[in-house]
């Protein structure tokens, strides 16, 4: 049993691990978003499935409130404001897919090797968990950094703070209000940066960040 | 009897003889037979009897020659290792020579490569077999001027003096390295004697900074990238079977260096070197055999190959010193044996290649391949062979290169013992490098050979050719016969290096001779195991089956008529696939990366009557990031030193005056 | 007396993937023509289409050198003693040692060399495109294969098939993600190696997308007949290998009795017969994509077997 409950964590972990480098793949915007909703999907799983083997109930409110907001309304609201502004649907990388996923490739291994170096005592489940919550998280920062389309920053921000939860729920340690207020920090965020894409958009027409360089002078 | 290492000696003395001859009889007609068939002889002796000393296991022999430095002498030694690459110089030796039989009577100045060439050899055997730092560096340098003055053979052709100027200055540096190398291993007591170095300590910085330095000698005679630029250049500029004996033969000399100094002299290795050696082996495998694939100027392609091969070697060297530093004897000995069997498999074949390509050389005057094709149809045993040798370099079964590179992945596969994460998920890493290399090779030598001696002829003098001379064609077809026999009986050639492993490692792998049917097994046989024999029985007897049943009872008629091609016949050979177009797709996909490739279309607007032109801008990066700036540095400082030519002499005086008080300041503070 | 045995189900190994391959194609063919509402060819045709090549006289290109004539069978023998290595319905026999994963990785690497080079040798446009764009593919496809075979022998503890299969049959492996990106990553490279959709159309007839058929495009008669034959038995080979990697219930391991040996063949179709299903079900829901997607495509299969290697160290037991 103690096996196979492993397994099935290992296993959702390493889904997400797996959807990150999709996200990290995928050139069109609405194939994004849908596969963020997946990564989402997949977290809240985990988050159950932790709930369910360390039999902590308040596990389960997280795992809800990943599967409502990250996965429904986020979601359908970016695919709503994508279809309001006329975001081109192409999403436009600063950085080549070949180079992009060799990148994800090496930050994964990092992660790896740094995790498993210093949690070697911990139990294994926490370690692995460890190590793929950072592999996730540093994903989702190469996804924010390699999109030029502030949606796409969005969700690669969205997908980092996934990373962050994964963590919290393999180590046992977050308690329910730091949770809820990391859930509703982020959701602010995303409006802000909701209100923020309007205002872009509004300015300059399009949600290439870089016609903010543009404006303010940096690039010819 | 004579003990080995001396009848080497003796062989080597021939060789120095021949050289003398070859200048006495530089007037003489008959003088090119005379020097290939002396150094063909002499050859075939040393090989036999180093290839009797690694057999039979003679053991260690030693011998001290009073020359070199009045309180030292020369010191010589053969032993397993000496004797493996004893053979493989040898080996590469006498093939070059019997090649040189036919191929030198094309030669338009013997004069200027015929006392050379028996210098050559006796530099490569002397550097082999030497046992004391002094011995070693000198024969190192010999051997690199003697091949230095075969670059400059064709000295008057456009590119050959940049080549020659540019390998004379890595090759100065590389000694330099190997210099200080020696240096910090013989330590301040100056025991020059590789037995007193032995039995030394090291500290490990000293360590660290000996492999570094090795790196830089050795490597650079090797061709480990970013050190490999003069490779491509020099090794092409040479006659083509001394192209074959720098890439074959030289470049295994010096890996013999860094064998003998990083795994014999140095004492038990860390896992950090072998962190070093892997990234290294592994970015020089890819990036060698991209370039390979960039290029249209076959004898460059095959330089360029050498490059990813050493590559694959290092590889397997590093993987050697991960398993050694972790104390796995067993895997140690099988990368080990696998590099060993790398190094002996390419100086087959590549020796191989560089013949069949100096044959293409004579018989048509052209390198470039976009002005060949359709060789087979005129030079069909040289393409022949060359084929075996494109099948070989490419590792696949059942020829020799395969089988290397299969032990080579078994070594990768034994990397969850290692204690180390950081090797431990590198070494898999270094696995997908090497498997992308040899997938790139096998499109690097379809495009040699296709474009080559497939297809139809791209220029006159491409339809002009005819099939080399007989020398020529026995020198390729032995080598070819050696590929394939390497291929189907590896098991042979694997207990024929274990001495060597013994003696390097302290550890060696299983007997192969009982298993059965003739079939290799690295660890056990659950794990893994390989039988080329079978392979080939089996992949010959379904052929044959094959074309038996067809034959007999289905149909065997053939007729001749124009080519298909949807109906669309090309007028010309020259709309064919070109060396160029052939890679494109792979230069899409590596290319944007690795050369910063990028692709220009001028497309005239219709009624426009211009050409279309199509352009690619390719970027050698290591001559642009690293070299340019070295090169332009030491332009700058050269400026600056210049001044001093022209000053007064009271500048002078006064220049040699703060000289002498500075250091008088130093010796004051000092002591 | 078990050698001899052995030996005969080795040959009836040999004899079996021979007779199957070109039915499992025309099964494909047929459903696939089925979800399209089309009637579809019989699911023998296949098996005619070789006896007519066969029958046929070659019309040999008047430049075509010897090269090109031995290709055929030389591809032709190094896909069947492949795909004869692959367990199909029995383990542990006698020849399945003379070579492992990475040895049949490398027999069809040498049929992928010759044919490519039969492509060039006629000295056409298309022959040259063909093969220029399939090492293109083989490039990566290899590496992401071998990564796969790594990932596989990693934790499987070997590269021997039949070790490999007995392992994967044994209830200690559980579910491993590393495993199941490794799955993907072969199915990625089969389609690609079998040029199937999204990689390649083996259906089409428009010379300047294809890339395997542009490469045969001057073959005809009974070298046409011993190419496809080939092409059969890959796709035949990549699906064994699928079914003995991943999915290894029921298969006979050494000295079992003739009838578990009936039970293996029929459970072996039984998994030929899903796999095509699924196979047809996948290539009629999607589209060809242009060739210089294809790297990125195969890029994906090599990140993947990469990553499962990475992750494999942090799954169970290290």
């Amino acid at each position: 049993m103690h096996n196979l409950a492993f397994d099935i964590a290992h296993l959702l972990a390493g889904g997400l691990v797996l959807i990150s480098f999709m996200m990290l793949y995928q050139d069109r915007l609405y194939a994004l978003l849908n596969i963020f909703a997946l990564h989402a999907v997949v977290l809240a799983a985990s988050v159950a499935w932790q709930a369910f083997i360390q039999n902590a109930p308040h596990l389960y409110v997280t795992a809800a409130i990943a599967l409502v907001f990250k996965a429904i309304v986020i979601p359908v609201a970016l695919h709503r404001i994508i279809k309001q502004l006329g975001i081109h649907r192409d999403i436009e990388t600063a950085v080549s897919i070949g180079p992009t996923m060799l990148a994800g490739m090496g930050l994964v291994a990092l992660s790896m090797v740094l995790m498993l170096r210093v949690t070697g005592a911990a139990d294994p489940l926490a370690r692995e968990d460890l190590a793929f919550a950072l592999s996730v998280v540093l994903l989702g920062l190469l996804v924010m950094v390699t999109r030029r389309n502030a949606v796409s920053q969005v969700v690669g921000f969205m997908s980092l703070e996934n990373g962050l939860v994964l963590a919290a729920t393999g180590a046992k340690g977050m308690p329910l209000v730091v949770e809820i207020s990391v859930a509703f920090s982020i959701l602010i965020a995303f409006i802000v940066i909701g209100v923020f894409l309007f205002r872009i958009r509004e300015r300059f027409d399009t949600v290439d960040v870089g016609a903010l360089d543009e404006f303010r002078g940096e690039r010819r | 009897m004579i003990p080995a290492v001396a009848q080497q000696i003796w062989c080597v003395a021939a060789l120095l003889g021949t050289t003398a001859l070859a200048i006495a009889s530089s007037r003489s007609r008959r003088s090119t037979a005379l020097v290939y068939g002396a150094t063909f002889a002499i050859s075939l002796v040393a090989l036999a009897g180093a290839l009797f000393s690694l057999i039979a296991r003679t053991g260690a022999t030693e011998l001290t020659l009073p020359i070199g430095l009045p309180w030292l002498g020369s010191h010589f030694r053969l032993d397993a290792l000496a004797a493996f690459f004893l053979v493989v110089v040898n080996l590469g030796a006498a093939a070059a020579s019997l090649y040189g039989l036919g191929y030198g009577s094309h030669e338009s100045m013997p004069q200027r490569i015929l006392p050379f060439f028996p210098a050559f050899l006796a530099g490569m055997n002397l550097v082999v077999l030497a046992d004391d730092a002094f011995t070693y560096l000198l024969c190192w340098e010999f051997m690199s001027l003697a091949s230095w003055a075969l670059v400059m053979a064709h000295h008057r052709e456009p590119d050959n003096a940049r080549a020659g100027y540019v390998y004379l200055v890595m090759a100065s540096f590389g000694t330099l390295a190997l210099l200080l190398a020696f240096g910090l291993l013989s330590g301040a007591g100056g025991g020059y004697g590789f037995a007193a170095i032995r039995s030394a300590q090291h500290t490990p910085s000293e360590a660290a900074l000996v492999l570094a330095l090795m790196l830089l000698g050795a490597g650079s005679k090797a061709g480990l990238v970013p050190l490999h630029v003069w490779l491509p250049l020099a090794h092409p500029a040479a006659p083509s079977h001394v192209s074959a004996l720098m890439s074959g033969v030289m470049t295994k000399v010096a890996i013999y260096g860094f064998i003998r100094v990083v795994f014999d002299l140095l004492g038990p290795p860390s896992w950090s070197a072998g962190v070093v050696v892997l990234i290294l082996g592994g970015a020089t495998a890819v990036i060698g055999i991209l370039y390979a694939l960039m290029e249209n100027d076959l004898k460059r392609l095959l330089a360029y190959s050498t490059i990813e091969n050493i590559g694959v070697i290092f590889t397997s060297l590093g993987l050697a010193l991960a398993f050694q530093a972790n104390g796995f004897g067993l895997a140690a000995a099988l990368a080990f044996t696998a590099s060993l069997f790398h190094v002996l498999n390419h100086s087959f074949f590549k020796s191989l290649l560089f013949f069949g390509a100096g044959a293409v050389l004579t018989s048509t005057g052209e390198r470039d391949m976009e002005k060949l094709g359709g060789l087979i149809h005129r030079m069909p045993l040289t393409s022949f062979v060359f084929l075996v040798g494109c099948v070989a370099i490419s590792a696949l079964p059942p020829f020799n290169g395969f089988v290397s590179e299969w032990l080579i992945f078994q070594a990768v596969l034994q990397s969850p013992d290692l204690p180390q994460w950081v090797l431990k998920i590198m070494v898999p890493a270094v696995g997908a490098l090497l498997a992308l290399a040899a997938a790139l090779a096998a499109a690097c030598f379809v495009k040699a050979f296709g474009i080559t001696f497939l297809g139809r002829a791209r220029s006159p003098a491409a339809e002009a050719a005819g099939e080399v001379d007989r020398y020529s064609l026995a020198a390729m077809f032995s080598l070819a016969a050696l590929c394939f026999l390497a291929g189907i009986l590896p098991g042979l050639v694997i207990d024929a290096l274990s001495p060597v492993a013994q003696a390097v490692i302290g550890h060696r792998m299983p007997v192969q001779a009982n298993d059965a049917w003739l079939s290799i097994v690295p660890i056990e046989e659950s794990r893994s195991s390989y039988n080329g024999l079978l392979v080939f029985a089996f992949i010959t007897a379904a052929a044959s089956l094959a074309v038996y049943f067809i034959h007999r009872f289905a149909s065997r008629a053939i007729r001749r008529g124009p080519a298909w091609g949807c109906g669309f016949a090309d007028p010309t050979p020259a709309a064919q696939y070109s060396g160029a177009s052939f890679v494109q797709p792979i230069r899409r996909v590596f290319g944007t990366l690795v050369f910063q490739a990028r692709e220009h279309v001028d497309m005239p607007a219709p009624g426009d009557l211009r050409p279309a032109r199509f352009k690619v801008d390719m970027h050698d990066l290591v001559w642009e990031r690293l070299y340019t700036p070295l090169t332009e540095a030491v332009w700058f400082l050269a400026d600056r030193l210049n001044q001093l030519q022209f000053l007064t002499i009271r500048r002078y005086l006064s220049l040699v005056f703060a000289t002498l008080v500075t250091l008088l300041l130093v010796l004051a503070i000092w002591s | 007396m078990v050698v001899i045995s052995d030996i005969f189900v080795q040959l009836g190994q040999m004899a079996l993937v021979l007779l199957l391959a070109p039915l499992l194609t025309g099964v494909v063919r047929k459903i696939k023509a089925r979800l399209l509402r089309r009637r579809g060819p019989s699911i023998f045709q296949p098996y005619r289409d070789l006896l007519r090549l066969l029958r046929k006289e070659v019309v040999l290109a008047e430049n075509a050198s010897w090269l090109f004539r031995v290709t055929p069978y030389v591809t032709f023998a190094a896909i069947w003693v492949a795909a004869a290595l692959v367990p199909t319905f029995a383990s542990g026999l006698e020849f399945n040692w003379s070579a492992d994963l990475i040895a049949i990785v490398a027999l069809l690497g040498s049929a992928r060399f010759f044919l490519a080079l039969a492509g060039m040798d006629v000295g056409t446009s298309f022959g040259g495109i063909g093969s220029s764009r399939e090492v293109m593919i083989a490039a990566l496809a290899e590496p992401a294969m071998l990564l796969m075979v790594f990932c596989v022998a990693l934790i499987a503890g070997s590269t021997q098939l039949s070790t490999v299969a007995t392992f994967m049959a044994s209830s200690e492996v559980g579910l491993r993600v590393s495993l199941g990106m490794a799955m993907i990553a072969l199915i990625m490279v089969a389609l690609a190696e079998n040029a199937r959709i999204p990689v390649d159309n083996p259906a089409t007839h428009l010379e300047l997308t294809m890339v395997h058929e542009a490469m045969i495009l001057e073959y005809s008669g009974r070298h046409l007949a011993m190419i496809e034959f080939g092409a059969f038995l890959k796709l035949l080979l990549y699906v064994s290998l699928i079914i003995c990697v991943f999915f290894p219930w029921q298969i006979t391991t050494e000295g079992a009795g003739p009838l578990s040996y009936l039970v293996s063949v029929a459970a072996y179709i039984f998994k030929l017969a899903v796999a095509s299903l699924l196979l047809a079900v996948f290539e009629t829901a999607t589209a060809k994509m242009r060739v210089f997607r294809v790297p990125e495509f195969l890029g994906a299969a090599l990140m993947l077997g990469l990553l499962g290697t990475l992750l494999r160290f942090v799954s169970r037991g290290f």
